[in-house]
This record gives structure tokens, sequence and C-alpha cells, in this order.
């Protein structure tokens, strides 16, 4: 049996981290597109497609990620389209994503006071006019700490896709911490870069939230 | 209960009224705020709309400009009835018709300057410096020419509105609806506001003011209305209607404001 | 593509039993989850300052490390340390450690909110500072943070279908069983999904009817 030392632990994970970060990115900006299209969507829209995506929404909030992944992975799979991992993971992930953005961002344009919506349209604005100048500047300003923190989440996320089987940073612990018969320092190594990923960015994300709640205060 | 004063002084010279409003009614669900209201503003005339909470008068207001949509009756403005279901005819209103809130609403995204260019930039298609220079003479006529590049939360309560004010003006209405705009502030500010109104209608601007300002109403307009449950309940110019009002309703009304 | 969802159907015992592990799983862990998070909530807001930091450090690796890490550390990592722990066991810990984190902070978030002047009234008419804590304080903050609270524990609802990656026979594992029987993989995780969302609304109605019953009042 060969002798593993704790630096071929940790350079293996740190080869698997670039997939936690290249799926997390695709995850969280696809996730951003889409989800920015329903909102556009949702405020535009009629009851019909405010009621679609609002249970759009509930589904994707009201089931484990973990299902999501095994649908994604074999839902694809029935269709006939030769699915590995990786894409079932993005796909699964991209439309997790962007059921919560969605959300968060409506969330951010509802505490618009209705008094701006109302200003604009007595200067004649039209709606594209309002969002575009009046609306969508104040609630971005809102919604980037709460997108920032939903990062964190996307990244925990991926941690999933170990299940179905894409080699990412879980997975590659599982595979190592085998190998070695070192599972605790190889799980406490994982979470350890899990930490290093998601720590900064909550601490920006709180760092955001103070800034716009004085600004608002 | 109410009937359509024709006043004699000013209406053959300057021709149909402004703003007429016939057999206006609206309700909230099941609840009925406005019950058939009659009304014509003539053009220059300022007008001032008295009650109690609940009486409807801010929802008239709201009525003129198609922040509310009525369900009965007609509302013409400049000859042109409002149609809700057309955007573009809706536009058109709000171009003709201002509005300065109990609340301000400035954008606080944006300078006070830039909060007085954005609509006639985006709805007139101004050019950047005729919008510009619209704006800084409007800022002067209202009094705060030196704030062009100030933010809206560095003003004074007064500030704001009097901002307000140059905002809705820099879209040149033909009417300008005032809804309780001096209700929110403190009562030191108040008088820098009023002062203002009381410029525009020396101007000429016609003014339709939802307002709890008595002697303000007293002293500035041509006609004031009491409105009560829905119904416009007494008309008439203000010494008439503040020194001897007819109905009893009016009569407690007035009397309530003194306690 | 045919879908045959009576196949699954047919073993609705193996999945209303995962049904059951599931909900007892949660309960569990919620009933044990938010009383760490209480003290957790009461060290950080008035705990010394050691405490405090701990707490903190705590808090912050549950809610910056995945919860399917955190499983797998204490059911994979912790033997090698010498602690043996069964699945069901390794679950409960584990969701209980991560939903304690989480409650800590919700719940501190609402201590904080509570006005000063309820404090000092309390103490004012002789409350020891326990029964200021117990009967004054947190009943409020509770009420205040409840749909945050409820929120959360459906997240951890949700995220113990993870367990049953270690064996613990909750309804993710029912569906894997039963997909690895009869090949209706997708049709097994359709009607897994439906009885997870079936949950999550009737557990947030559930607690919505408890807190006020049972924690603090209307």
């Amino acid at each position: 049996m060969t002798e593993f030392t704790s630096w071929d632990i940790v350079r293996n994970l740190l080869l698997a981290v670039r997939w936690t970060v290249v799926l997390s990115l695709i995850a969280f900006v696809g996730g951003s597109v889409v989800g920015a299209a329903l909102l556009a969507l949702r405020l535009r829209g009629g009851k019909v497609a405010q009621r679609c995506i609002g249970g759009y929404v509930q589904v994707f909030q009201g089931t484990p990620l973990l299902m999501q992944l095994f649908l994604g992975y074999f839902g694809l799979g029935l269709l006939g389209l030769d699915v590995s991992p990786w894409t079932a993971a993005a796909l699964a992930l991209t439309l997790y994503t962007s059921a919560y953005l969605t959300e968060i961002w409506r969330g951010c344009v509802a505490s618009i006071p209705k008094g701006q919506w109302e200003a604009s349209t007595s200067l004649a604005l039209s709606f594209g006019e309002q969002m575009r100048h009046v609306i969508l500047p104040q609630a971005v300003k809102i919604a980037t700490a709460p997108t920032v923190g939903f990062l964190v989440q996307v990244i925990k996320g991926t941690a999933l896709a170990s299940v179905i089987g894409f080699v990412e940073l879980t997975k590659a612990g599982s595979m190592i911490a085998n190998v070695t018969f070192r599972p605790f320092t190889v799980f406490a190594c994982v979470a350890l870069f899990y930490f290093a990923l998601c720590f900064p960015i909550s601490l920006f994300a709180k760092t955001l939230e103070r800034k716009t709640n004085v600004s608002r205060a | 209960m109410s009937a359509v004063l024709e006043t004699t002084e000013t209406t053959t010279a300057v021709g149909a009224p402004v703003v007429r409003i016939t057999a206006l009614r609206k309700s909230f669900g099941t609840n009925e705020v406005l019950k058939g209201i009659d009304l014509d503003v003539l053009r220059g005339e300022v007008v001032c709309i008295i009650g109690k909470s609940g009486s409807g008068k801010s929802t008239l207001l709201r009525c003129i400009n198609g922040l509310e949509e009525f369900q009965d009756g007609s509302l013409t403005v400049d000859g042109k009835p409002l149609l809700h279901e057309s955007a573009m005819a809706m536009r058109a209103l709000r171009q003709r018709v201002g509005m300065i809130f109990q609340g301000f609403n400035l954008f606080p995204h944006l300078s006070v300057g830039r909060n007085v260019m954005l609509a006639p930039t985006l709805v007139k298609k101004r050019s950047g410096a005729d919008a510009e220079a619209q704006a800084k003479k409007l800022l002067t006529r209202v009094g705060l020419a030196e704030k062009f590049d100030a933010m809206p939360e560095q003003l004074s309560g007064g500030q704001q509105q009097r901002v307000a004010i140059a905002r809705a003006l820099a879209m040149e209405p033909a009417v300008l609806l005032c809804d309780e705009i001096t209700s929110a502030l403190d009562p030191e500010l108040v008088g820098e506001v009023l002062r203002v109104v009381e410029s525009l209608a020396d101007e000429g601007m016609t003014l339709l003011m939802v307002t709890h300002e008595m002697s303000f109403a007293r002293k500035v307009s041509d006609r004031v209305i009491f409105m009560h449950q829905g119904r416009v309940h007494e008309m008439g110019p203000p010494a008439e209607l503040f020194g001897s009002p007819k109905t009893p309703e009016l009569q407690q009304f007035l009397s309530s404001l003194h306690d | 593509m045919t879908f045959d969802f009576w196949a699954v159907l047919a073993e609705w015992p193996l999945l209303l039993q995962g049904l059951a592990w599931t909900l007892g799983l949660t309960v569990v862990a919620t009933l044990v989850g938010m009383a760490v998070g209480i003290g957790g909530a009461w060290a950080r807001a008035w705990g010394p300052a050691p405490l405090r930091w701990a707490v903190g450090v705590y808090v912050e690796l549950i809610r910056n490390t995945p919860f399917i890490v955190q499983l797998f550390f204490i059911f994979f990592g912790l033997p090698a340390a010498g602690v043996m722990l069964t699945p069901i066991t390794a679950s409960l810990i584990a969701m209980v450690l991560n939903l304690g984190a989480y409650a800590t902070e919700i719940i501190r978030a609402g201590l904080q909110a509570t006005p000063r002047g309820q404090m000092e009234a309390a103490v004012s008419l002789a409350l020891s500072p326990a029964q200021v804590f117990w009967r004054v304080v947190l009943p409020p903050a509770l009420k205040k943070v409840w749909p945050a609270m409820v929120s959360q524990i459906i997240i951890v609802m949700l995220g113990s279908a993870v367990c049953g990656q270690i064996s613990v026979e909750e309804l993710s594992y029912a569906a894997n069983l039963i997909q690895s029987r009869n090949f209706r993989a997708f049709e097994a995780y359709i009607i897994a999904t439906l009885a997870y969302l079936a949950l999550a609304i009737l557990a947030r109605r559930l607690f919505n009817w408890l807190g006020p019953r049972f924690l603090f009042g209307k």
C-alpha cells in the first residue's frame, strides 16, 4: 500500500476545486440570465405568467436539490440524449439558481415604494423607461447583497453533483478518502476548501448588505 | 346634490374647460368611493378640494391623471377623453397633467437636476443641453438653483417638495394636480412650498389642490369644493364657502378644524 | 418513451416508510436544533467574549460548507478519530449541527430586535435574568423570526435527502431502492420529488400553526 502524504491529498483536492468553481460560475451566470428573463416576464406578463413562474419558484424551493439533480440526469437520459453528469448538473443547477434569483429580485423590485412607480407614471414615462431609469437602478442596489450571498448557496450546491458522478471537490474527496483510508483528514480538507471559497464571499455580501442598509436608513 | 356652477367671470373668454368631469363613479371592490362627480375646471382656475379623509378627494385627483381607473362617467382633459386601455393616450394625457405627491416621490438615485431633466429627455425627446437649461431655470424658479447637483436625501422636506414641483413643471403641463402636498411637511417648511404654489397661481397655472391648508385655500383659490362621502357637497368661492357654509356637514367639518 | 408510474406506486409501503423517516429525522433535528439555536443565540448576544467567538466560528463553519460534506465528515471522518456512529445518529448530529448554526443566527437577529424597554421593564419587576430571557425576550423574538425559522427547517428537511447516501432509509433512499429494482428511475424520482413538495407545503403550514400554539402565543 502506497503511503500518501498530506500534500498528495491537498494537491488532488486542489485540482478538483477547479471543477467546483467552473460549475458554480456556469450555474450562477446561466441562472442569472434565466432569472432575469423570468423577472421581466413576471413584471410585464399577465396573471397567467405570474402564476406559472410562481409555481416554478415553489417547485425549486420546495424540493431537494438532490432530487432536481437526479431528475435532470435521468430525465435528460430519457429524451435519448447521452447526458454526462456534468451536463445534467449544469442544467439542474442553472434552473435551481434561476428560480431562487428571480424570487430574490422580484422581492427587491417589490420593495421599491409604490410612489416611485406613481411619480414616473405621472411624468408620462413608458413601462420600459420606468424600469430602465427609475426602478431597476434602485432595485439593483438592493439586490446586490442577497445575490452575492446566493453565490455561496450555489457553490455549496455543486457538492451534490458528486452524487450523480460529477467529479468535483466532494467526489474527489470521497475517492481520495477511499484510497488513502484517511477520511478524517480528507473530509476536513474538503470542508476547509469550501470554507476558503465561501467565507470571503459571505463576508463581502455582509459588507454590501451593511452598505445598502446604511444608505437606505 | 351637486350642480355645476357656471362661474360668470372668465368662462367665455377662455373657452372650453381644461378638465371636464361628468357623472364620475369609482369603486374599490364593493366600496363606492366616488358617487357621481360633475366638475368643470377652467383654464387658469385654482380649485381647492377639502373634506374629511375618506371623502374621495385624493381618489378624484388620481382619476384625473389615470393613476386610478373609474368605472362610470367620463373625464376629458383639454378636450381629449381619458382612455385607460390606450397606453399612448395615457402617455399623452400625462404630458398635459402633472402631479405633486404628499410623499414627494423624488427619484433617490438621481441628483436634483437629473430628477427634473429625466422626463423631458425621455418623453419630450429634449436634448441634454436643452433639458439641463430648462431644469436650471425651473429650479431657480422654485428657489433651489444651487441644489442642482445635490441628491434628494440631502434636502429637507420642503426643498424636496419644491424640486417635485419643478420636476412636474418641466413637462409644461396644462393642469397641475396637488395631492396634499404639504401634509407630510414639518410646519415651518409648509410656507416655502405654498409660496411657490401661490406664484404658480399668479402666473395663471390651472391648479387642482387637495389640501388641509384652509388659510391658503381661502387666499389663493378661485373656487373651493367640499367633498363628503364621495360627492361634491358644496362648491363656491372661498369667501362664501368658508364664511357662510350652507350644509351642516360643511359647518361641522369647518368647526372641527379649529379644535 | 413510456412511463410506468404504477410500478413505483405499487411500492408505496417503501415510500411511506421513507416519508416517515424523513419526517422523523426532521422533527428530532428541529427540536434539538432549535435548542442549540436558542443557546447559541443567547451566547452570541450576552455570553462572554471567548464563548461568543467560539459560537461565531461554529456558525461560520457550518454556513460556509455544504451539508453533504458535514455529513460525510461526521459519518466517514469521525470513525478514524475513534468515534463510531450509526447512519441515523450521524445524520441526526449533522442535521442538528446544521440547523443549530442557522437557528443561532436567525434567533440572534430576533433577540437583538427586542426593544430595550422590554428588558428594563422586566428587570424593574424583579424578574430574574433567566425569567427575563425565557418569558419576556425570547417569545416575541421567536414570533418575529418564525417565518425565517420555518423556512430554514424546511431547507434542512429537504437537505435530509442526502442522508440516503449513507443508507438512512428516508425518502430519497426509498426512491433509489425502488428504481434499482424496477429501473423506473425517472418515475421514482418524480414521485419522490412530489412527495417532498407536498411535505414542504404541509410542514410549513404545520410549523406556522405550532409556533403560535406552543412557543410564543398569538
